[in-house]
């Protein structure tokens, strides 16, 4: 109980911090909607929507997550308040926990944002249950992953530059997954066949999540 | 191998501590024992090791060789443990910009647990007076305030041992003789006190202990009362000038 009081406390601090600044939402935001809009000039009409859209939508959240979490530990060093985490008795797990999950619902603001002006463009219909689902594993495995890499990354001098050489690379089978899955979505496809896609994201998701909390320590370090 | 059970009267306790940054080494075999209640104050030219050692006090950094303990608790296994028993000032005031004093405290007192929180939320502000600007954003804040909420935010728990890295950085007069006065209220309090500053005359009428750091090491070891602050300066040229350190 003492665990989730404080992981809630750290989540709260940030989207009350998010909501008051309004530094990552907006501008990845537009960010995000700006790619949209790029693509679709690029392929217009030009092309079966269905096959590309999964790309181009994953494609879209994977730059709006990198630059997501970019934020994430920079905003707390800039204030120079990761020193102050550090010496609280708050466990790393706590303090990564708290951390996965303020970036967990700043992504899934931006995407809850973009997949209307998504499919108002494309006009496609990705307002499902199937794409809903997707989205939240395949998002869950990004910020599980890119929570660790940002803290990571944090430590570094090009801190912006090292989170997507380290991050993206690791995270492939999620976009993968993703894309796949939507793919199947899209074209009309049941639970049922897209059931391997989504069981792999959601192991990823379990890996993910491991491999973090066994690391996390080690990780933020110096 | 130290143990808890032969702790006594010690709040801190450090054997043969070393700590290299690559191959740089910032901190040379430091031995340092400080009594419950005792005000050490620790003296020394820029790169002495003097912030790397609060750092690994504070469990913020580990050691790289050596033992330390905190109240009996080594703070390679019992760090959480141990961070309850701290409160830290450093040059940074741990303050979220964005959020108001109280907002800050709030959550640093849910991380302690806390107990009454909003009673000793407005314990610590009267403490450090800032009661009247304490739902203001800190951004709105000059550097004293955020100094002073700061000792606010370290008091919140009631921690036995406050670790102070140089906190009167940027701070102007005011400010600063605020900070020593809730500093020598803590010492009168007998809550363990170490800090490193620069102010020889200030750290002086502080300490009940003081040592010099330089290069990594302890090269002055005295009773507070023992030197004057003539005594003091003298001293601190005499071995800083000795290991090759700018004054």
């Amino acid at each position: 109980m003492t665990f989730w009081r404080k992981v809630f406390a750290i989540t709260w601090k940030d989207v009350l911090s998010e909501f008051r600044a309004r530094e990552i939402i907006t501008s990845v935001l537009v960010f995000t909607i700006l790619v949209i809009i790029i693509f679709n000039f690029a392929f217009g009409e030009r092309v079966e929507m269905v096959a590309v859209a999964p790309g181009m939508l994953w494609v879209t959240f994977t730059f709006a997550g990198v630059l997501s979490l970019n934020r994430s530990f920079i905003l707390e060093k800039e204030d120079g308040c990761f020193e102050g985490l550090l010496v609280s008795p708050a466990s790393r797990d706590v303090i990564y926990t708290g951390k996965m999950l303020a970036s967990l619902v700043f992504l899934l603001v931006i995407e809850a944002i973009a997949l209307p002006v998504f499919a108002f463009l494309f006009n496609l219909t990705v307002l499902t249950p199937e794409i809903t689902a997707i989205t939240l594993l395949a998002t869950i495995g990004f910020v599980a992953c890119g929570t660790l890499f940002s803290a990571l990354a944090t430590n570094t001098k090009a801190r912006e530059l090292v989170l997507p050489i380290l991050f993206l690379p690791v995270v492939v089978p999620v976009i993968i997954g993703a894309v796949n899955a939507s793919e199947l979505a899209l074209s009309g496809k049941s639970w049922g066949d897209m059931t391997g896609w989504l069981g792999i994201l959601a192991a990823f998701d379990v890996v993910f999540l491991t491999v973090a909390y066994l690391v996390f320590d080690y990780v933020i370090e110096e | 191998m130290i143990s808890r059970d032969d702790v006594g009267d010690k709040a801190i306790e450090v054997r043969k501590l070393t700590r290299t940054f690559d191959d740089f080494p910032a901190l040379r075999g430091i031995d340092l024992e400080v009594a419950r209640g005792e005000s050490l104050v620790i003296f020394g030219p820029n790169g002495a090791g003097k912030t790397t050692l609060i750092r690994v006090l504070s469990t913020i950094i580990r050691p790289s060789s050596g033992t330390v303990l905190i109240d009996g608790l080594n703070i390679k296994e019992h760090a959480e443990k141990a961070r309850r028993l701290i409160g830290v000032v450093s040059h940074h005031p741990f303050l979220y910009a964005n959020l108001s004093a109280y907002e800050n405290l709030e959550f640093y007192g849910r991380l302690y647990d806390v107990p009454d929180l909003k009673t000793r939320i407005g314990e610590v502000t009267t403490l450090v007076g800032m009661t009247a600007r304490l739902h203001d954003r800190v951004s709105t804040f000059s550097r004293g305030m955020q100094q002073r909420f700061a000792i606010a935010r370290a008091l919140l728990h009631r921690p036995q041992i406050m670790l102070l890295d140089e906190p009167e950085t940027g701070l102007d007069q005011q400010a600063v003789a605020l900070l020593w006065e809730v500093l020598r209220g803590e010492a009168a309090a007998r809550r363990t006190v170490v800090m490193t500053t620069h102010n020889l005359e200030r750290g002086l009428d502080l300490a009940s202990r003081l040592l010099i750091m330089s290069r990594g090491k302890i090269v002055f070891e005295g009773g507070g009362k023992s030197l004057d602050l003539a005594g003091l300066k003298q001293a601190y040229q005499d071995v800083t000038a000795e290991a090759g350190c700018p004054q």
